[in-house]
């Protein structure tokens, strides 16, 4: 009450229509900057590469057959859309499929993990050599072994992704706050209840973290997978095509199928930092610096 | 009023029977450090119990094993006002950190300890608005804890703590991490909270003059073993107010209990 009253004594209102001193206008203004170079300065960045190249070709008469001019890529992108989509919904299809049991498995695991630690200590070094063991050293094997190459495409891609969801997950289970979790003790919480309302939770950022890594690895997982069963037919993703036009010395068709691989790529990484960005944003510190 | 609440004070400590007994406690951790010595203590209902003393003598071991966070070496904790040895005791903690969920809103973190119980989001509204309201902060039920100051949140703390009902309330240097004028409206919120509802207290504090302000009885400890070195009344009347904290009769036994303290510190030292 008297600290009330001192304040109104102390400092008289300031009005709202105060002009800034020089020190904050700068600050504003590199702000304001900032916020638009960062969409602007990569698509610069772009558009230059991509009139360089096309001039390179130009000034070097290169012959489209070792590199293709970025128009002509275009072009063959538009003409073989046809072959091309079917390529990418077929890669697609793998990518997201791995990505999926990527994260219901990386999930599950972290869970049983954390549930005892006797499981943790038995498998997860397993976990690891899965992890460090190069996926294209082991997808001939798996690709043997497994007779529908749409399942052996998928578990190699899901080797390769499920791994930073496991171990993010984990990490992020077993830090929930020590104090918390006496809390829950005391107030009798089942393991279900305090697996459901703290260590999830509190594993949310870290899983989604895990969940960034593994969306790109799931595609990278995909196309090494492709390359290696080299098959060509219904089921052939896009780097079938960027196989099979590399053997025709169709390079147009090749840039295209590239461009629509880091297309994706891109897609995706967006895609999950929005999903971090709209889960996180009103608790997580990593989306509050956003704001500020 | 202060008539009033005196004689029902008065009339509570001569009825009461102990809430809980700590009969011969001790604790030795496993890397040999003894936590606590042979402590033996009642809290009587409806008592304001500070346990004071300096770091390292104890005092939050002996909360964390009235809890059952911890066990006991030797000793046991009864509760003899309890028919069955159920284990749930009806008390509530407050830790020394707010100790909020951060992704969950004011209202999720004060529903906490009656969604564990199965109550309802809809069940659970009623009374987890009415100790919001107690703690005065009705209006911030939808707000995150990152978006409160720590005064707000530790009041948030204390709303989770009092939504069950308890009859026991535990707190581990509630406010210590806090600034003195908030320090001091907190004081005075939790006296009014605890004259209105006549829970049992047991507060943890190395703070002579916030224990003596609070409590109606004040257990020095002493480290190295930690134990119990001297058990004062402070029989002065409720409610208190800034103009007790100021008053001489305050002055007075702020300064009986600091001598208690440090007669407590240096028996300490000599061991």
């Amino acid at each position: 009450m008297t600290l009330e009253i001192a304040d109104k004594h102390a400092i008289p209102p300031a009005p709202q229509s105060v002009p800034l001193d020089a020190e904050e206008l700068k600050r504003a203004r590199a702000a304001r900057r900032e916020a638009v170079g960062r969409w602007v300065l990569p698509i610069v960045i772009l558009v230059l590469s991509v009139y360089f190249w096309d001039r390179l070709c130009v000034w070097n008469e290169i012959p489209h057959y070792i590199l293709p001019r970025p128009g002509l890529v275009f072009e063959t992108l538009l003409a073989d859309w046809g072959i091309l989509s079917i390529a990418l919904i077929n890669t697609l299809k793998i990518t997201f499929g791995a990505l999926l049991i990527a994260t219901l498995g990386g999930l599950g695991l972290a869970v049983l993990f954390t549930q005892s630690k006797w499981i943790e200590i038995s498998f997860f070094p397993f976990a690891v050599i899965l992890q460090v063991t190069p996926i294209i050293a082991i997808a001939p094997l798996i690709l043997i072994y497994v007779d529908s190459i749409t399942a052996g495409l998928l578990i190699c891609a899901w080797i390769v992704a499920f791994f930073p969801i496991l171990s993010n997950t984990t990490l992020g289970l077993n830090s929930a706050d020590h104090n918390l979790q006496n809390l829950f003790r005391l107030y009798g919480a089942s393991r279900w209840q305090t697996l459901r309302f703290l260590r999830l939770p509190a594993s949310m950022p870290y899983f989604l973290g895990g969940l960034k890594i593994a969306g790109g690895l799931s595609l990278i997982g995909a196309i090494v997978a492709e390359f290696v069963a080299g098959s060509a037919g219904s089921g052939s993703g896009l780097a079938n095509q960027i196989l099979e036009a590399s053997y025709r010395l169709n390079m147009p068709r090749m840039f295209a199928a590239l461009i629509l691989i880091s297309v994706t790529g891109i897609l995706i990484f967006l895609s999950m930092n929005l999903l971090s960005h709209l889960l996180l944003r009103k608790w997580h510190e990593s989306a509050l610096k956003r704001e500020m | 009023m202060t008539a009033m609440v005196k004689t029902n004070m008065q009339s509570d400590i001569v009825s009461s029977s102990p809430i809980v007994s700590l009969k011969g406690i001790s604790k030795t951790f496993s890397n040999g450090t003894v936590a606590l010595n042979n402590m033996s203590l009642d809290i009587r209902q409806g008592e304001f119990v500070s346990l004071l003393g300096p770091s390292g003598c104890g005092k939050s071991t002996a909360l964390r094993i009235i809890t059952s966070l911890t066990s006991p070496t030797t000793g046991r904790v009864e509760w003899p006002l309890e028919e069955s040895k159920q284990k749930e005791h009806e008390l509530s903690f407050v830790f020394q950190e707010p100790t909020l969920m951060p992704w969950a809103t004011v209202f999720g973190n004060v529903w906490l300890p009656l969604r564990l119980k199965g109550v309802s989001k809809k069940a659970a509204h009623d009374r987890v608005m009415e100790v919001l309201q107690g703690v005065g902060l009705e209006q911030f039920a939808d707000s995150y804890p990152r978006e409160l100051s720590g005064g707000m949140k530790m009041r948030v703390s204390i709303a989770r703590a009092l939504v069950t009902k308890p009859k026991l309330l535990l707190m581990d240097e509630p406010f210590a991490a806090l600034d003195e004028i908030t320090r001091f409206k907190l004081n005075n919120d939790l006296l009014r909270l605890w004259e209105t509802f006549g829970w049992t207290v047991i507060f943890v504090t190395h703070s002579v003059f916030e224990s003596v302000y609070l409590s109606n009885r004040i257990v020095v400890m002493a480290a190295r073993p930690g134990r119990v070195v001297n058990d004062m009344a402070i029989d002065a009347p409720y409610p208190r107010d800034e103009s007790f904290r100021t008053s001489s009769v305050y002055a007075g036994f702020c300064r009986d209990v600091s001598d208690a303290l440090h007669k407590a510190m240096i028996v300490g030292d000599h061991l």
